[in-house]
């Protein structure tokens, strides 16, 4: 199977019934991307396939022939961070940063649809996105520190 | 007061390790790993010989670690703690940055491997800055006014006429100066830590109290820091764990020979625990489903219905904490009395990165990588599980997706350790979240009783509390009171449960505070009055004034519907003051939380912007403890094990938050990851009290209702 994968061609052999999540982590080595539960329910496993933010936990790999996937490892630009991931290490907005992956490319995809999310947005778009460390005021912040500049 | 090791006493449900450990290694060994140049080492006793060859046994408890300069101006510290997210790495390499005038970049932590740090008994209990920081601070002193000494025999000058800045050595008039690399080159300098070095005072501290980012966190954003889940061998296989289906089965028997016939599967059955491993998840998946095992389940077990009955009936003999005088002459003095019994739910810690581990046998030594919070308590179990010595094991701790005292085991480790000595290749496993769920171990129920009075003018007369099963941190009451009895009684859990972030300090100050709650109401004071009426502990006191100012505690509105609580309390030298506003819903009782303020001090601040953080996620995560998390069970098993069945806060769920941290430079610093939860869950219900709700008893307090 092949998959377009941060503008770079792969081909996998897996079942395709395989998760996106799996197929990322376990077969290419991309463990920038977490597992949290399996079930869509903690937004580690984000990840954007055609600039929507996706679930790779429940999605099949076989649904994603002639698609574009963006994982955290490919939002970076000529060695310099996305103004997102600047933004979290400037605004402390992690703890422990399991969820740091997924509530970065959450937060992309979020800005990619409102360039200037009110506080309201960010609440309700980001709300599926699960940080057990409690750093959800500080990921706000630096969400809306993007905005500004 | 109890010491601090008493009170980890109280909580029956810390892991136990023997009183003894011996580490070994010699001087030669210690420079061959390191590296030349010197180091200070610090351990209990004397561990090093004259001869720098022997090493004599030290306690379990006590503390060590050593630094190393070495001789390319680089700083290494090594240390046991490890890191979960609260972010000692910085916070600890921050002190030693500071004693050794170097930038803070320079210095490198080596925390959490068994075989290159020295023994530590495990991260919890808020000890890493107030333990480990002064002497990690001392050793950091100790090596610079080692480093001066030699630089004064090399440069033939006197000591004192020798400044340190900049990680360099130079004589008051700024002609000489020597490198620390250019000192250490060529050494191989053992010196043990000197306890009488004068070390930098709070008000000329540079890198401490200062906000500096997390270490390496531009790994974390991108995504290639590897935490224990992440990791891969080459070769490596992908264990599962054929579960039992509830607590406390027994396997009947089992037949593996359907999974064992998928090409490269590695099956395992050893006494109760049945494994498959395979080269790809996919094929191990289906391994999994292809085990038969048969198991005889224990009937008999309580459920969420009958658990509160059930702790108080099966208490076992008490623990008597704190008594004096009688309990009914204070009582019988009392204008306003309260009388009674509070329940509170198990919960789970439920960390993002769900316990993992990644093993590799070299012939009869294994190497483990896991996130645990006790390395060497995990060293120590797969020692013994495998019957092998402890130095045949080696347990490494990548930097791990949180724990919050809930990765103190090494399930996991035993789990990939046995699986990969079958296949005789590396074995990953990664448990699932439901596995997470019911397999982990809970924050315990419990059932507190508690019966006080108060007379007339707003002092306390008596306090009678129980606390069944929970614990007994934080279980002693901080306000000033004759007659009072204190006790806590250890119940056999029917679920696996241990420690959590601030341990039973979340259920006792929940009932105390509740009860002081009471007495002020029935009374018709206001509650921060009476708080103040009978609390002498200044620091205390100082929490509880800055949290109001910041609050408006005095300029409170008061609208229908709306109610402010508070919540305060002690431990392990945090103290915490939280104030909450709520609005209940008069039509329909639906509970709002819209604000909240905690105010926060734990003597000197290290590091202001991870202290607030530290705060500010206590307050967040203590927001599901309080509201809605409740672990629901029945016949042994987990009935809401995923986090589609199974709340936690949310961004949705986050009120307006304020942190305030008093800076306390005259006193030590002490940790912060665990006290600031304490005063959210009583602030809500006192709250919602005030606000015209309920008086409510139970937590979660929107449990049933959520």
């Amino acid at each position: 199977m092949e998959l377009n994968i941060n503008n770079k061609a792969y081909t996998v052999d897996v079942e395709p019934t395989a998760s996106l999540l799996t197929v990322l982590r376990d077969y290419l080595d991309l463990t920038g991307t977490k597992y949290g539960c399996g079930e869509a329910a903690c937004g580690a496993c984000t990840v954007l396939v055609d600039g929507q933010p996706t679930r790779s936990c429940i999605t099949p790999v076989s649904s994603l022939m002639h698609k574009r996937i963006t994982t955290i490892e490919g939002i970076a630009r000529d060695g310099n961070l996305h103004p997102v991931q600047q933004a979290f290490i400037d605004n402390d907005a992690f703890q422990c940063a399991y969820c740091a992956p997924g509530m970065v490319m959450a937060a992309v995809a979020l800005l990619e649809r409102h360039p200037d999310p009110t506080e309201e947005q960010i609440r309700s778009s980001m709300n599926g996105n699960i940080c057990r460390c409690g750093t959800y005021p500080r990921i706000v912040r630096a969400i809306q520190s993007i905005k500004t500049t | 007061m109890r010491n601090q090791d008493e009170s980890l006493a109280a909580e029956q449900y810390e892991l136990q390790g023997p009183s003894l450990h011996r580490f070994s290694m010699n001087r030669r060994q210690f420079f061959r790993y390191l590296g030349g140049g010197i180091a200070i080492t610090f351990v209990a006793g004397h561990a090093w010989s004259e001869d720098g060859t022997a090493v004599a046994s030290v306690d379990d408890n006590s503390i060590h670690a050593w630094i190393h300069v070495g001789e390319n101006n680089k700083v290494t510290v090594y240390t046991g703690k490890v890191e979960v997210g609260q972010n000692i790495r910085t916070s600890l390499a921050q002190i030693v940055a500071e004693e050794l005038t170097v930038p803070f970049d320079s210095i490198e932590m080596v925390m959490g491997d068994t075989a290159l740090t020295p023994y530590d008994r495990g991260t919890f209990g808020s000890r890493s800055i107030p333990q480990m920081g002064p002497q990690l601070r001392k050793a950091a002193a100790s090596a610079r006014e080692l480093l001066r000494k030699m630089a004064a025999k090399k440069l033939n000058i006197d000591v004192n006429k020798l400044k340190v800045a900049n990680g360099k050595i130079s004589d008051t008039k700024g002609k000489m100066s020597l490198s620390f690399s250019e000192i250490a080159q060529g050494k191989e300098l053992i010196q043990p830590i000197d306890e009488s070095v004068v070390v930098t005072p709070p008000d000329q501290w540079k890198i401490c109290g200062t906000a500096v980012p997390k270490a390496n966190a531009a790994r974390f954003v991108t995504g290639t820091h590897r935490y224990a889940s992440d990791m891969t061998l080459p070769d490596m296989m992908f264990g599962k764990v054929s579960r039992p289906p509830s607590f406390g089965a027994t396997l009947k028997r089992v037949d593996l020979s359907r999974a064992r016939a998928i090409p490269g599967v590695v099956a395992v059955h050893d006494g109760n625990f049945v494994g498959v491993c395979a080269p790809d998840p996919v094929t191990a998946e289906r391994a999994l489903m292809a085990v038969q095992a048969e198991w005889e389940e224990k009937a008999g077990q309580p459920s969420r219905d009958e658990i509160f009955d059930y702790l108080v009936k099966n208490a076992k003999a008490l623990r008597d904490n704190d008594s004096n005088g009688d309990i009914s002459a204070g009582l019988a003095r009392a204008t306003v009395k309260t009388n009674k019994t509070y329940y509170v739910d198990y919960i789970a810690h439920a960390p993002l990165e769900p316990r993992a581990a990644l093993a590799k046998w070299d012939g009869d030594k294994v190497t483990v990588w896991t996130g645990t919070q006790r390395p060497f308590g995990v060293q120590e179990e797969l020692s013994d599980a495998f019957r092998i010595p402890k130095e045949s094991v080696r347990v490494i701790m990548p930097d791990t997706g949180s724990g919050y005292g809930g990765k103190h085991t090494g399930d996991a480790a035993l789990e990939a350790a046995r699986l990969a000595r079958e296949a005789r290749r590396p074995v990953k496993v990664v448990w699932t979240r439901e596995e997470e769920f019911t397999w982990a171990y809970f924050r315990p129920a419990g059932v507190i009783q508690v019966k006080a009075g108060a007379d007339a003018s707003g002092k306390l007369t008596a306090w009678e509390f129980h606390n069944y099963n929970s614990g007994g941190s934080a279980i002693e009451t901080q306000y000033d009171v004759g007659q009072k009895r204190i006790q806590f009684h250890p119940v056999d859990s029917p679920l696996r449960q241990g420690s959590y972030r601030g341990l039973a300090g979340t259920a006792n100050i929940f009932a105390r505070e509740s009860a002081m709650d009471d007495l002020a109401m029935d009374l018709g004071i206001d509650p921060l009055e009476f708080r103040m009426k009978n609390l002498s502990n200044e620091r205390l006191r100082n929490v509880l004034h800055a949290c109001a100012n910041a609050y408006g505690w005095s300029r409170r509105s008061k609208a229908k519907g709306q109610g402010h609580g508070m919540g305060c309390g002690m431990e392990k030298g945090g103290y915490v003051a939280t104030m909450a506003e709520v609005f209940v819903n008069p039509d329909n009782g639906k509970v709002t939380v819209n604000r909240a303020v905690a105010a926060f001090e734990c003597g000197a601040i290290i590091n202001p912007m991870h202290l607030e953080n530290q705060v500010l996620g206590c307050v967040v995560q203590g927001l599901g403890g309080a509201l809605f998390e409740w672990i629901d069970f029945r016949n042994g098993k987990i009935l809401n094990p995923l986090f589609s069945r199974y709340r936690v806060p949310r961004f949705e769920d986050v009120p307006q938050l304020e942190a305030v941290l008093v800076d306390r430079k005259d006193l030590p610093s002490a940790g912060a990851g665990e006290a600031p939860i304490y005063g959210i869950a009583p602030a809500i219900r006192n709250a919602i009290a005030d606000a015209g709700g309920e008086r409510l008893y139970s937590l979660p307090l929107l449990g049933m209702r959520a």
